[in-house]
């Protein structure tokens, strides 16, 4: 890319040639207050009019988020007439925003807020009307607050660019404006997936996870047998919520945390993943034997369960009929950890960190519960439990590193804590398939094909004869390319993973937000490389385990001989499969 | 979209297929659909947005944006009222008013017996025989409140002939 000759506040920097002035001079070390304005126009560009700066020679003011550099610009941030400007842009939003700040979960992390503060807008400058609010509150994962909204369109351009079609949209005009599904419908009754992308990239509280941190207390409270697991991508980010460095693994930490918040036992996920891995290796092996329905696809995205339930109805013959790890889980510490220390099931409450929206949903699922029973009793985002640590007094990163429980179940290997990223649920299956089928380990234990972020990976692997052909998506942008192979009866594959999440669960809708503005001390384009920081904690994690092969997790083998049987038995379809309907993308009213 | 019967789901593919080469053919499509379906119903949006991979949030976005597009059928006369400037100085509200009146619906809305649509129009361009008015296309010019009651007798018995 060439490069130009830019002035800013008087001061020669050479930058891109065809960079927006606020990417231009955020390179040299500006940050111009901006709101709508997200990753590489990830918005409705230049809408919210906070980024105003001064140029030179152009009429009025400028949108620096939308206005192209070239050669000899002079820019002018700390111009008078751009601060005002800015300051006023910033009152006008407030003035038809809610102002409901000291409630609002999402305060700390708003960036209405910082941009008031550092503008210095006044909140009652410009009294008048409200447009008509649409609270939605109804689906479990998510709660859409248009009072919050500030149509910066960033939730639109997210769902877009990870799904294909967005769900939300801008809808009537002018000042009655809103954003949301068609008919301005609940999310419940519309083609949402609940992944929670659109939260994560939200400046405001106009889209949040639904809090359940209540139902914790109230389990607590009602002396249930409170227990916890974790998923594995919450260790690779929690650290991000007490101003550790994204990629910080913080796995003992949060062990700590959780024994200070009261649980009874804290376990790993990781535990449950080793599981899904038993269960869905042994079932694709079957699938290939027997002639079965292929390529099969996994099933622990439940962001991606939504999306195969609401487009692709004919294909659920093709999901994996395992239940996501955290749900296995949920079910073996009720129905057997549960017997084999003398507690009721009943008086036990399973509480699952996620870093999904959409498991909060999962677990509603009625073919998620044994005998009336839900494996899963609670779900907590990442977020979520930053909060609960932090409304705790905890001093997190003053905290002793700890071990997950582990007496009889919550051992688990390397295969385990890769699940969090995308490509790690085809990794450990593989290992544990090739295992199965040629009776010895794989040389290489990593299969790098599967790794990275490309939008479609894919490799093909001889096992002792057969060759496997698998293939790897994430968003489901990408993964209808493979969808729509399978249903023109193109595909090649035996065994696809499908995340809902671009990037896998280490990027979930759950997962702590990853804002520039409050990230100052990390890389400028710290929104370019989080995911691979904290891909690269999982990846390092699973080298340290001694034991990187769920088949080789010595609490596995002892399960199934004690309890389960063996892999896809009577009891192991009892506790650890699931099942799925078809659904309208547009729920009849 | 179970609720579209097979010659709307043809009508409304035929439609959709005629702009298969543009690039943007959105606008394009809706017009048509407005013009010979009658209105752009959620289930008709669903099969727009099969066809053209648009998402359906986007189609709503800009049915609902336009006043033009409406959701829900219109009535057999489709009375237009210019509230534009010129329109609206020579007495416009005063004759929606009484369009209202007579019909019993407001703006927007459509009569029960499927007969009549009073729009609020924004300038069509006819400030020289300010205030007009359209119903179906015909133009009513300097139209006056006396007016209003032999107009809409004459679409009730005899579809506007005179």
């Amino acid at each position: 890319m060439a490069l130009i000759n830019i002035e800013i506040e008087g001061i020669p920097y050479q930058v891109e040639e065809g960079q927006t002035v606020l990417e231009a001079a955020k390179k040299c070390g500006y940050d111009i207050p901006s709101l709508c304005a997200y990753n590489h126009g990830e918005c409705s560009r230049g809408s919210c009019r906070v980024c105003l700066v001064k140029v030179e020679g152009a009429r009025g003011l400028v949108a620096s988020c939308v206005y192209p550099v070239n050669e000899g610009m002079k820019i002018f941030i700390h111009d008078p007439d751009a601060v005002a400007a800015r300051r006023a842009s910033v009152e006008l939003l407030l003035s038809n925003h809610s102002m409901k700040c000291q409630q609002c979960d999402k305060n700390e992390y708003c960036e209405l807020l910082y941009a008031a503060r550092v503008t210095g807008a006044r909140e009652d400058m410009f009294l008048g009307s409200h447009t008509e609010t649409t609270i939605d509150e109804i689906t479990p994962s998510i709660i859409r607050d248009t009072s919050k909204c500030i149509l910066c369109g960033r939730c639109i351009e997210r769902c877009k660019s990870a799904h294909g079609k967005s769900v939300l949209g801008f809808e009537k005009r002018g000042f009655n404006t809103i954003v949301g599904p068609a008919e301005n419908r609940s999310l419940a009754d519309s083609p949402c997936i609940l992944c929670g992308q659109c939260v994560s990239v939200c400046p405001t509280g106009a889209l949040m996870e639904k809090s359940e941190i209540g139902r914790v207390d109230a389990a607590m409270k009602a002396g249930k047998y409170v227990v916890v697991q974790t998923a594995p991508a919450v260790r690779a980010a929690l650290g991000e919520e007490f101003g550790m460095p994204i990629g910080t693994p913080v796995t003992g930490k949060m062990v700590a945390a959780l024994r200070r918040l009261g649980f009874k036992k804290v376990f790993d996920t990781n535990y449950g993943a080793d599981l899904t891995i038993m269960e869905e290796a042994n079932e694709l092996l079957a699938r290939i034997k027997t002639g079965g329905v292929l390529p099969m696809i996994t099933s622990c995205s439940p962001g991606w369960v939504n999306y195969c339930e609401i487009n692709y109805g004919d294909l659920l013959p093709h999901l994996s009929s395992c239940k996501s790890p955290h749900e296995m889980f949920g079910a073996i510490l009720k129905h057997y950890y549960a017997e084999k220390n003398g507690i009721k099931p009943e008086d036990m409450f399973v509480v699952s960190v996620m870093p999904c929206t959409a498991k909060k949903y999962e677990k509603e699922r009625e073919a998620n519960s044994v005998n009336g029973l839900p494996d899963v009793d609670a779900v907590l985002t990442t977020r979520e439990l930053g909060r609960l640590i932090k409304r705790s007094g905890i001093n997190f990163t003053k905290l002793p590193d700890e071990e997950f429980d582990n007496d009889i179940v919550g051992d688990y290997t390397g295969a385990g804590v890769i699940f969090g990223v995308t490509g790690g649920v085809m990794e450990a299956a593989l290992r544990t398939a090739y295992f199965a089928l040629t009776g010895k380990e794989h040389e290489m234990i990593k299969f790098e094909q599967v790794r990275g972020f490309e939008g479609i990976k894919e490799a093909a692997l001889d096992m002792g004869g057969t060759v496997v052909k698998v293939a790897v998506a994430h968003g489901m942008k990408n993964a209808k390319v493979l969808l729509d192979q399978i249903r023109e009866g193109k595909s090649e594959y035996h065994f696809i993973e499908i995340m809902g999440c671009p990037g896998g669960c280490i990027a979930g809708g759950g997962q702590p937000y990853v804002k520039p503005q409050f990230l100052k001390n990390e890389d400028i384009d710290i929104l370019d490389t989080y995911k691979e920081k904290r891909a690269s904690a999982l990846y390092s994690e699973d080298e340290r385990q001694t034991i990187r092969q769920s088949h080789n997790n010595p609490q596995m083998t002892a399960l199934y001989k004690d309890f389960l049987g063996e892999p896809n038995s009577h009891m192991a379809h009892e506790l650890l499969h699931t099942t799925y309907k078809a659904r309208k993308p547009f729920a009849d009213k | 979209m179970a609720h579209l019967n097979e010659a709307a789901v043809k009508q409304i593919t035929e439609i959709c297929d005629r702009y298969a080469d543009e690039n943007t053919p959105l606008m394009m499509i809706l017009s048509d659909i407005q013009k010979e379906y009658g209105y752009i119903p959620l289930e008709v949006q669903e099969l727009v947005s099969e066809k053209t991979g648009i998402s359906v949030a986007e189609i709503y976005g800009v049915v609902t944006f336009y006043s033009f597009f409406s959701l829900k059928p219109k009535g057999k006369y489709v009375i237009g009222c210019c509230l534009g400037t010129a329109c609206y100085v020579k007495g416009a509200q005063q004759v929606i008013d009484k369009f209202s009146e007579l019909l019993g619906i407001a703006p927007g809305e459509t009569s029960e017996d499927g007969l009549f649509t009073l729009d609020a129009l924004r300038c069509i361009g006819a400030c020289g025989i300010a205030p007009a008015v359209t119903i179906n296309g015909k133009v009513y010019p300097k139209l006056s409140v006396n007016q209003v009651p032999e107009i809409v007798k004459s679409y009730r018995e005899n579809g506007g002939a005179n």
